[in-house]
């Protein structure tokens, strides 16, 4: 083989690393989220793979650090619409995006959370009775909380709904911190079986922590 | 019996044509890929993993068994070799039934093998159900490209019909709903637009209502819709080398 095809093959692979290492730790979703596609359009572009196509979604959605808002609502439900049976898009709104310090962003996905609750109240009840604990002891709007706890009692009527979720408005009028209510939440869920995934309980678990934490640190 | 030998030649020639490897290196790909998603998932963790895994598994089988099909065929034709079967005493069905028997089992080991990673995360009846629906999809594939390959005679063109047929048929219900939303604006020409893709429904196969990836996350499918989803593959499979059959009487040595 001529020396130069060697020559030439050198120097294109070194030319490829070269561009490659300069792209290298630019995260692929620096940009602002655009704006979300419709679910027929989702829908077509999954080829009849929905469930997968709306967990990808998720993935994308996710790996934007601050996005817009609005646009966020917009994509998750998008991607509900597309699997309404998926968990990922409220679990993601109640307890990501929502647990924002913006109180407007917050009161965004909160809502977002509350009018899909209504169209599946006993499969979404879990996601419902978060936001009411944000509302109350995050946004300290106590009238918001009450309209999430009494939403959870007034629509849920499934056997495998626990006690304590369908006595919401209660739990949410006692005098009560947010670090216990958080773990009577937890603890909750994960005695009623809500909670199975390996994922979502390590993700649940280090929340808590970081509030234990939050809440050592101001005392 | 020559068919079944002709079908023992076409699994001999995947065996040496490297399709198991192909088919391991497929199920590596899933098994690395949940391993990836495990650690960015924030939660439905194991069901992210079943619907990613089982959606690249149901693609490469396609895949493969739509590129052996069409590659061996076409070197058949290219070689001569089917015209040198073709002179043997023996009837022109038999021959490209025993070539089809052959590129349907191996779409049904392909099938199975590729159910196997899916039980780390759906159970038995569940993937058992989704692996017999990935075997007759790509025993309805093979019988596509082997009827593309025969009658266009060339890899691309056959190749390309065969992946326009396949993604038309699981996508077309999405297009149909694209076609009737409420939203659009009501003329003659979207109604010509609507009828059309309709028409074009009734000639597509039902490949939407198979192999479906919600059966392992949420609940195996009703009987009545499971045996209809897989009717529907049947009678298109049938179809498939109806057409293929007359074809190949046609075709002169």
């Amino acid at each position: 083989m001529p020396a130069w095809v060697w020559g030439a093959l050198a120097a294109t692979l070194a030319g490829q690393l070269a561009i490659t290492s300069s792209r290298t730790g630019q995260a692929a979703a620096e940009g602002a989220l655009p704006p979300a596609p419709g679910v027929h359009a989702l829908r077509l572009a999954s080829f009849g793979e929905r469930e997968a196509a709306a967990r990808i979604a998720m993935l994308y959605v996710q790996s934007f650090a601050k996005p817009d808002y609005p646009r966020l609502v917009e994509w998750l439900r998008v991607i509900l619409q597309l699997d309404p049976r998926s968990a990922y898009p409220l679990f993601s709104a109640a307890r990501v995006y929502a647990e924002t310090q913006d109180a407007a962003r917050s009161r965004l996905a909160l809502e977002f959370v509350y009018q899909e609750f209504l169209r599946d109240p006993e499969r979404r009840w879990p996601w419902l009775a978060h936001a009411a604990l944000l509302a109350k002891h995050q946004l300290k709007d106590l009238a918001l909380a009450r309209r999430y706890a009494a939403a959870v009692d007034r629509h849920t009527s499934a056997p495998d709904v626990p006690l304590w979720a369908r006595q919401m408005e209660i739990f949410i009028l006692e005098d009560m911190n947010e670090l216990e209510a958080a773990k009577i939440m937890l603890g909750g869920l994960l005695e009623s079986g809500a909670v199975r995934d390996p994922a979502e309980a390590r993700f649940l678990a280090e929340r808590l922590k970081a509030l234990e934490a939050r809440l050592g640190n101001s005392k | 019996m020559p068919a079944a030998a002709l079908a023992r030649l076409v699994l001999l020639e995947a065996r040496r044509g490297g399709l198991p490897w192909l088919g391991a290196a497929s199920i590596l790909l899933g098994l690395a890929l949940a391993a990836f998603l495990s650690q960015v998932a924030l939660t439905e963790s194991l069901s992210l993993q079943a619907a990613l895994v089982a959606a690249l598994l149901r693609a490469c089988a396609v895949f493969l068994i739509a590129a052996h099909v069409a590659t061996s065929t076409l070197r058949e034709i290219n070689d001569k070799t089917l015209e040198l079967t073709l002179s043997l005493p023996l009837s022109r069905a038999a021959q490209y039934l025993g070539r089809l028997a052959g590129f349907v089992a191996c779409g049904a080991a392909l099938g199975g093998a590729f159910a196997l990673p899916l039980l780390l995360w759906a159970p038995p009846a569940a993937v058992a159900l989704w692996a017999l629906s990935l075997a007759l999809e790509c025993a309805l594939v093979a019988a596509a490209t082997l009827f593309f390959a025969m009658t266009l005679a060339q890899l691309v063109p056959a190749l390309a019909a065969t992946a326009g047929l396949y993604l038309l048929g699981r996508s077309i219900a999405a297009i149909q709903a694209i076609a009737g939303g409420p939203l659009a604006v009501a003329s003659t020409a979207h109604d010509i637009a609507r009828w059309s893709v309709d028409a074009l429904a009734f000639l597509l196969p039902p490949l939407d209502a198979a192999t479906r990836t919600e059966w392992l996350l949420y609940a195996t499918p009703a009987p009545g819709a499971y045996l209809a989803a897989l009717g529907g593959l049947l009678a298109y499979f049938a179809l498939l080398v109806a057409a293929g059959l007359f074809d190949f009487y046609r075709r002169n040595l």
